[in-house]
């Protein structure tokens, strides 16, 4: 499926300062029932979210309205556990384009990279240096700029470059997905089956 | 001329160098995209009711096909209730998963085990007993313990949906090439310590995230003694330490497990397929860019206390304090907060509610062998609920014809039909807000085994002891009559 672009995104950001936070919490399991990549995001962190009853939970940073905006900043470890890429899913159709987060678990990432959401992953120091200014201004803006893959706290002119490689670099740029150019390459597929037995 | 032969003969010696892992790996390099992925072709591709409807529609919308469906292996076991299998699927969203696993599975000509069919059973579980996994082979599907199958040799890890896409579109998937690590043990292991003993030692020490970025190879005394229900235990944890996959070399005993099932070469075909698996181990002097030591004896039965699969510590010990742990002291107390444990504490004694035996991780014979040696003789305790669930209808027969049933019915408890069950609680098998399990499967995330639900990750011995007692247990204590 391809998606948007990606160049610069500009944007508040939702802080959730938690380690290790795996995909059962982004999306448990019991919400993986649907044969259609639809509605996922009302389900986002639903047991951190919501009580038993379905009431929001008030002091969960997705109920609290001095927070919002397309980049959620997430602890050490992000997205570890199954590979459900649901997770993902859940991620975007909320409204997050991108994820920062000082260490990414590897299945995560690359499920984000082939939706269209940016895994940043920063230092541990400017990881926290953005908890801090969220935390004293929630208003505060983060620009993630893909094409120079830098992300910058706006207020303070900080700055950290992030990597990505080039080739994903280019599918994020132009909205392309790997099935395109795997599709474009079945030849040489067929070639190396042969080769291949069963 | 000489400087030809001299450049000549470095090629060759850095070729013989490789990795058990790098052979793999090279062999099934269609290309290499510059700055970029490999294009790594996937001989073998397992796919499940949860995890692959969107891509069947994606293809669907795309308005491409199944490029192999011969590669293709469909089994129902996520969502799949584990009483009244012959009866229709309770929950609608299941049946319908089911359904169009079923309907896509037909429409493109991909072997089928739904629910009822003799060989269904969960997706790790089933591949190793009809040779779907073989030593040499790339094998992925959508579940991320698709690690399981690294225990013969086989690159083989977890994928999510837009590659089960890839997978079905072009039976390859765009991947970087993971960073190599080996995790050596030595030694003999003790008295009543098991394959998920090691694993859950070795994750405790290098933490859910050790091993993120790595494709392991497990290598030592222990792994070799091991059999192939242990391997494939060890191997199935991989990725609770962040681990993309994790494989041992094949040997004989891989060899003799593999021979004369379904889907492995028969004839001339096997003599081929076992000249190139004899080739499949690391070459002496290859790199890694990890290595690891550990030592049999340290280990002991394995409990976790936690949130994650790296809290884990041996069962005669404590809790350990946050000042004792690495970095994040306040996630360390939210996740002893869900527990409702506290620092310094003991884990025995502590009073559970469930039991769960079961999962790719421990499902298969040799986790009822070791579960019915210890409830022999003893009853359930009473405030125990207790699931038995077989990784698949050929361990439910195994049971059976072993006489394990029996003991297991004489003990007072009952064996349920295969499928994922309480591993991740799709179907009805929850355990219930604020009680405790002590469970064999592979995650103790919150919530995990349903809302609200603490778990304790432990061996089937460790499980054994706990639903016999009622608490949590030394099995060794149980198991003296032996020692
Ligand atoms: S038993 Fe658990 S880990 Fe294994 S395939 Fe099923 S859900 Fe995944």
């Amino acid at each position: 499926m391809a998606y948007d672009k990606f160049e610069i995104l500009t944007s508040t950001a939702v802080p959730l300062p938690i380690e290790n936070v795996d995909t059962d919490q982004i999306i448990p399991a019991r919400f993986l029932k649907a044969t259609e990549r639809k509605g996922f995001g009302d389900n986002l962190f639903r047991d951190w979210r919501y009580n038993n009853d379905d009431s929001p939970k008030k002091d969960f940073v997705l109920n609290d309205n001095t927070y919002s905006g397309k980049i959620l900043v997430g602890g050490r470890n992000f997205g570890s556990g199954s590979s459900r890429e649901h997770a993902a899913w859940a991620v975007y159709d909320y409204g997050f384009r991108c994820v920062i987060s000082s260490f990414f678990a590897d299945i995560f990432k690359g499920n984000c990279l082939n939706i269209g959401v940016l895994p940043v992953q920063v230092s541990a120091d400017f990881a926290n240096k953005i908890f801090t200014e969220i935390e004293k201004n929630p208003q505060t803006k983060i620009e993630v700029n893909l094409p120079n893959q830098t992300v910058t706290i706006l207020a303070t002119g900080e700055k950290e470059s992030f990597e990505i490689n080039g080739y994903k670099k280019d599918n994020m740029l132009n909205g392309f997905d790997d099935i395109d150019y795997l599709v474009n390459v079945k030849k040489e597929i067929v070639e190396f089956a042969k080769n291949t037995p069963l | 001329m000489l400087h030809l032969e001299a450049v000549f003969f470095k090629v060759l010696s850095e070729e013989m160098k490789k990795t058990l892992f790098d052979k793999v790996w090279d062999s099934h390099v269609v290309k290499h995209v510059e700055d970029g992925p490999d294009v790594l072709f996937i001989d073998r591709h397992l796919v499940h009711e949860v995890t692959s409807p969107v891509a069947f529609l994606g293809i669907k919308n795309r308005g491409i096909s199944v490029l192999y469906p011969e590669r293709t292996f469909a089994t129902a076991d996520h969502n799949t209730p584990t009483i009244n299998q012959h009866l229709p699927v309770q929950d609608p969203l299941s049946a319908n998963q089911l359904k169009a696993l079923e309907e896509n599975s037909k429409k493109y000509g991909i072997s089928h085990w739904g629910l009822g069919h003799q060989k269904n059973g969960i997706v790790h579980v089933v591949g190793p007993e009809y040779g779907i996994t073989q030593p040499g082979a790339t094998i992925v599907c959508g579940d991320s313990h698709t690690s399981t199958h690294g225990a013969f040799g086989a690159i083989a890890f977890g994928i999510g949906t837009s590659e089960v896409e890839m997978v079905l579109a072009s039976q390859c998937i765009m991947q970087p090439k993971p960073k190599k690590m080996r995790i050596n043990v030595n030694g003999k292991l003790n008295f009543g310590v098991s394959p998920k003993d090691v694993a859950l030692y070795i994750i405790s020490r290098l933490t859910t995230s050790g091993a993120t970025g790595y494709f392991v190879e497990y290598s030592g005394d222990v792994f070799r003694d091991m059999s192939m229900e242990g391997r494939m235990t060890v191997c199935n944890l991989s990725i609770e330490m962040g681990a993309r996959g994790g494989m041992i070399a094949p040997d004989e005993k891989t060899f003799e497990y593999v021979k004369g099932r379904e889907f492995t070469p028969k004839g001339a075909a096997w003599d081929k397929a076992m000249t190139y698996w004899k080739t499949l181990f690391t070459d002496k002097d290859a790199e890694f860019d990890k290595e690891i030591y550990f030592d049999a004896s340290d280990i002991e039965p394995m409990i976790t206390y936690g949130t994650n699969p790296g809290m884990g510590i041996g069962i005669s010990k404590s809790i350990p304090k946050a000042e004792q742990v690495e970095g994040g002291v306040s996630t360390y107390k939210k996740s002893l907060g869900y527990m409702a444990f506290n620092e310094g504490e003991d884990m025995i004694g502590k009073p559970i509610d469930f039991v769960f035996i079961g999962s790719c991780t421990n499902g298969r014979i040799e986790d009822f062998r070791a579960f019915t040696s210890i409830i022999k003789g003893r009853k359930k305790a009473a405030n125990v609920t207790a699931w038995l669930v077989p990784g698949s209808h050929q361990v439910e027969a195994a049971i059976k014809a072993e006489g394990l049933l029996d003991i297991i019915h004489e003990a007072g408890f009952e064996l349920r039909e295969p499928g994922c069950s309480a591993c991740l609680a799709m179907n009805d098998d929850k355990v219930p807000a604020g009680k405790l399990a002590v469970s064999t499967s592979n995650r103790n995330f919150e919530g995990r085994q349903g809302p609200g639900s603490r778990t304790l990750l432990a061996s089937p011995l460790v499980a054994a002891a706990a639903a016999v007692t009622g608490k949590v247990t030394d099995p060794r204590e149980l198991m003296k009559e032996f020692a």
